[in-house]
């Protein structure tokens, strides 16, 4: 991993009147790195990468972009970071190339250039042909890709994108996650919120669980996968008569309910599960991989926890 | 509460021309719509009160009706275009469109932003003058050789009009809330504000008001001056002292509601 540190957060912390939002939290993004924050609704993801853009104030704490201060290098950081926000902001009083030469001049990118760059960006995210076009008659994805693109047109260092392929289909996920990947490889460093957990193992080098303001966990998406949920889960329509047993047979598995559904975490490598599906032939069993969505569920899913 | 610290005076560099030039840009994609209410309106106006209703009120203060409501005209379309340009067109780009929100992320800052839409705003109150001063010009109304000057008034009562509509923005929760100040502030204005009917007529207390409170009567004395060449006596003031009244009440209601609404908007915009 390239060590240079990008980003860091020493004691990060936003209050808004009463409600702490970001509640000391340490972290470090490295050049290079796709990081991940992940989190429900409302737990700080947002806001912190709003201070990394200089967008929100710090209220405590110490937050630096490429070693300058949020507070006092507002204009500098900007200008070398891209910002795909989850709302669409795009500019509907112009078409699709206009947005983006539009954005362009807010960076003092000349003309030419700009309009090169647009080129470059609406071929590179598929949108060349809707070049003319209104934004209104944009689908979904294709205006998530075009904030993606007007992200891109400074060339910045780091890229945000807040929450990427919510409310896309399955084809226009990929597509930007596909596009995403090709940014790591040129070497952008890429901050992503997101709380689809696939997505977050998909990209993502590192994940940074926050709930309530905190980081709560991090690690690689794989690393967390095996610490916490171990290797495979065991998952079994809820049955009062099953669950007793499964507890009597496995008592050190963690064992939790998600609606009408039991799952059953344990630390031990494959196998152990298929003994018990054999003795319950009866009841209808499936065992299947542990994933990232396991961890985040374990550590923030308190609510449907039993 | 406004606070004035060292850092209270907003942070401006050119990037506030960015912003003016992006809503510059959209108005010139629409810009035969945009220039036809200046055309029309004031052709109206001129029509029914001056040709209507001239026939009834012959002259005032030595000029024809329609002469005397001429440079009315010019005021009331600056405030107009300036006021609606920094309320609803602001609020819309502000609060449905996110327009600020997605320049925010820029190297430009919230100041810049705001100090951008209230030019911008200026920019249209200027041009809307423009096209009544010809309209006016077309009916043979102008007597003074000083009339192109009334075009920096537009720009200055443009922002004056700007601002404060800029501080309406700021405050609004919704965008029908504009209808308070509408019809509680502009409407009463254009009425009352030396426009249609001259606030000599009225008792001298609420001409007194008139001066002291209504930007509008400022930029009417002005335009009568520079456009027909006449001011009258008003609230116990000489023809003169109108117009340096004028002159100093605008330049500084505009610096203090310029200030305010750029620290109103940032309070709101800022989280």
């Amino acid at each position: 991993m390239a060590s240079q540190v990008l980003i860091k957060a020493r004691n990060l912390t936003k209050r808004y009147n009463h409600f702490t939002a970001v509640d000391h939290i340490n972290f470090e993004v490295h050049k290079g790195e796709c990081v991940g924050f992940l989190g429900p609704n409302g737990a700080g993801k947002t806001t912190t990468v709003r201070m990394i853009y200089c967008f929100s104030p710090v209220t405590e704490g110490e937050l630096t972009v490429a070693g300058m201060n949020v507070s006092t290098h507002s204009r500098e950081i900007k200008k070398m970071v891209g910002v795909a926000p989850q709302e669409d902001n795009l500019d509907p009083d112009f078409t699709v190339i206009k947005n983006l030469q539009v954005y362009a001049r807010y960076f003092d990118i000349p003309k030419a250039e700009a309009t090169k760059r647009a080129m470059e960006l609406l071929k590179f995210f598929q949108l060349e042909e809707k070049q003319a076009s209104a934004i209104d008659e944009l689908s979904t994805g294709m205006k998530r890709r075009l904030i993606i693109a007007r992200a891109l047109i400074n060339q910045p260092q780091i890229l945000l994108v807040d929450e990427p392929t919510t409310g896309l289909d399955p084809q226009g996920r990929h597509i930007v996650w596909d596009e995403i990947r090709s940014l790591l490889k040129q070497g952008v460093t890429v901050i992503l919120t997101t709380h689809y957990m696939d997505e977050a193992a998909a990209l993502c080098d590192r994940v940074l669980i926050i709930d309530n303001g905190k980081i709560i966990e991090s690690g690689e998406p794989q690393e967390l996968v095996k610490k916490h949920a171990g290797e495979d889960v065991l998952e079994v329509s809820y049955d009062e008569t099953v669950l007793k047993a499964l507890k009597e047979e496995l008592p050190e598995a963690h064992i939790e309910i998600f609606g009408d559904q039991i799952r059953v975490f344990i630390n031990q490598p494959h196998g152990v599960f298929e003994r018990i599906v054999k003795k319950f032939p009866g009841v209808n069993m499936t065992i299947r991989n542990a994933n990232l969505e396991d961890v985040f569920l374990k550590l923030t899913g308190r609510k449907l926890r039993e | 509460m406004i606070r004035s610290s060292a850092s209270g005076l907003p942070k401006l560099t050119r990037h506030v021309w960015t912003v003016w030039h992006r809503n510059f840009d959209v108005f010139m994609k629409t810009w035969h719509v945009n220039f036809l209410p200046s055309l029309i309106e004031p052709i109206l106006y001129l029509l029914a009160f001056g040709f209507g209703l001239g026939t009834f009120v012959t002259e005032i203060e030595g000029i024809s009706y329609i002469q005397w409501i001429a440079p009315g005209l010019v005021a009331i379309t600056i405030m107009y275009g300036a006021f609606f340009e920094c309320t609803y067109g602001s609020f819309v780009r502000m609060y449905f469109q996110k327009t600020f929100d997605a320049i925010i992320a820029t190297p430009i800052n919230v100041e810049e932003v705001i100090a951008g839409e209230l030019l911008w705003g200026a920019t249209r109150a200027t041009f809307n003058a423009a096209i009544v001063l010809a309209v006016v010009a077309a009916f043979g109304l102008i007597s003074s050789p000083l009339f192109l000057v009334m075009l920096p008034v537009a720009f200055f009562g443009g922002l004056l009009f700007a601002a404060l509509g800029m501080c309406f923005t700021a405050l609004a929760p919704n965008i029908d809330f504009f209808n308070y100040p509408t019809f509680l502030l502009i409407t009463p204005m254009f009425l009352i504000s030396n426009t249609f009917i001259p606030l000599a007529t009225f008792p001298s207390q609420l001409q007194t008001i008139a001066l002291a409170v209504l930007p509008l009567t400022h930029v009417a004395d002005l335009s009568r001056m520079l456009v027909v060449g006449k001011v009258e006596t008003l609230g116990g003031l000489s023809p003169e002292w109108v117009l340096v009244l004028a002159a100093v009440w605008m330049a500084i209601v505009t610096a203090v509601l310029f200030i305010l609404a750029i620290y109103l908007m940032k309070r709101r915009l800022i989280k």
